[in-house]
């Protein structure tokens, strides 16, 4: 019997919706104890501590944590509950460093950002900036949650937006589990309507990738076999197309640091993060070359350190005040969970990066 | 000295075999992991022989290391049992073969 969430932690008032408590988590017991090394004194021996911020290519946007979904592991803590949504005046900020960034890339994440009322607003003014590739992290269920969604396939082509799409396996019971019941099926229904006015086709410049991360307390798989795997399966058993899959390591914060403790899982999953250590993923952990922008304008050096509420270490701390002199060259604000981000090929919000 | 004759945490240690014989330990672990590489087989159907094989041999070290492995490469449940009863097959009829054995003996001294 699949048991799913209904409510946020916030909701529910959880310890571990507080980011001070999961931080604490994070640096007590087998890390304080000295049994695994901290993430600070693992990068130190291979002298990349600290890690610095390169030039600026990704700026995300998270432009609120409401959610149609509840999914088991998010580290958003996402859901219908939750009421942080950015406001237009922010976005407004957002595009004037869109214009003036030298950012190649702008990454519009959520929550289902589908769901913030000046959603379309924002796309369209951003679309007109030019960005070269300029992505939508879309649940897909969202395009069949309401009618007033519908048209979010074609309002995408649109603007040439490159589509990102969450999909946790090909098959029904694994994808309900972690996402919530009739997920899937709504799922294989935006893909094909996804794939009806081209998006993911071989030849199409209307780019569809999914992402695949772990349904459990395990590490995903290599990301090219995975992408088989899940092309064959769509294929054969849809008639599904999409271009990439990125395969993204759950980090141990939010719901699915909340999903390690209940299970008794924790200790072992640090110690997968901290065996699968690649120094040469840390040279391109997205941090370096990514900024996150909370829904209230404030600076963070990715998603999750935004969620573990970890400021960027610099003066300018808000979109109001960027400044990409300032900002590059920043030492990167680090604790345990950044070992997802190093385990194996690595993962970023595009995948491996070694 | 444990309680008891496995633990979990042992699995983590196995690299540890290579400190009281370097050369051989090495050999062992170079051959394992070409074993497991992809070749005329995928990784992913080798680590299903494992996991079946990891039954027979009732290795619970091998059944943890590769079910996880299995789960990371996307492997279902439902392939996860179909591969162990196929270990399962072939030991129930590796016993039962042998029957042939004693009815071969019975005819012989009481035919």
């Amino acid at each position: 019997m699949t048991k799913l969430k209904t409510q946020s932690l916030h909701k529910k008032g959880s310890d571990l919706a507080q980011s001070n408590r999961q931080l604490e988590i994070l640096s007590n017991g087998i890390f304080q104890n000295g049994e695994l090394p901290t993430f600070k004194d693992k990068i130190s021996e291979t002298s990349q501590f600290p890690l610095k911020a390169k030039k600026l290519e990704i700026l995300q946007i998270n432009v609120g944590y409401m959610c149609n979904q509840v999914c088991e592991h998010c580290h958003v803590d996402a859901g219908p509950d939750r009421k942080e949504i950015m406001t237009r005046e922010t976005m407004q900020q957002c595009l004037e460093v869109i214009k003036n960034s030298g950012a190649h890339t702008l990454d519009l994440t959520g929550g289902a950002p589908e769901m913030n009322p000046d959603f379309r607003w924002f796309v369209e003014e951003a679309a007109k900036v030019g960005i070269k590739d300029f992505i939508v992290r879309s649940n897909l269920t969202i395009i069949r949650a309401n009618k007033k969604y519908y048209d979010l396939p074609e309002f995408f082509k649109k603007h040439n937006v490159h589509v990102v799409s969450s999909m946790p396996h090909w098959t029904r019971g694994k994808t309900d589990k972690q996402r919530g019941d009739g997920v899937f099926d709504k799922s294989i229904k935006a893909l094909q309507e996804l794939n009806a006015v081209g998006y993911g086709m071989p030849d199409s410049n209307l780019r569809l990738d999914l992402v695949y991360n772990p349904s459990g307390a395990f590490l995903p798989g290599d990301q090219m076999a995975m992408e088989k795997d899940f092309k064959k399966a769509l294929m054969e058993d849809f008639a599904i197309q999409f271009h990439n899959l990125f395969a993204i390591t759950n980090l141990p914060i939010s719901r699915f640091l909340d999903y390690l403790i209940a299970s008794e899982n924790y200790e072992d999953y640090m110690y997968q993060l901290v065996d699968a250590y690649n120094p040469a993923a840390v040279a391109n952990v997205m941090c370096t070359n990514t900024l996150s922008v909370s829904w209230d304008g404030y600076l963070y050096d990715c998603d999750f350190n935004q969620m573990l509420e970890l400021p960027v270490n610099s003066k300018a701390k808000h979109i109001s005040e960027f400044n990409e002199e300032l900002l590059e060259g920043r030492n990167i604000v680090i604790s345990q969970h950044c070992y997802g981000c190093t385990a194996g090929a690595g993962s970023s919000c595009q995948g491996v990066v070694a | 000295m444990s309680k008891t004759y496995y633990d979990p945490a042992d699995l983590r240690k196995f690299g540890k075999i290579t400190e009281w014989s370097e050369e051989l330990g090495n050999k062992f672990f170079e051959y394992y992991g070409k074993v497991f590489e992809e070749g005329a087989l995928s990784a992913r159907e080798k680590s299903l022989i494992a996991l079946a094989v990891a039954h027979t041999e009732q290795c619970p070290y091998c059944i943890d290391a590769y079910t996880k492995d299995g789960l990371q490469r996307g492997v279902t449940k439902e392939e996860m049992m179909e591969a162990i009863h196929v270990g399962a097959a072939i030991k129930s009829g590796a016993t039962l073969v042998h029957g042939v054995q004693m009815m071969n003996k019975v005819n012989k001294l009481d035919g």
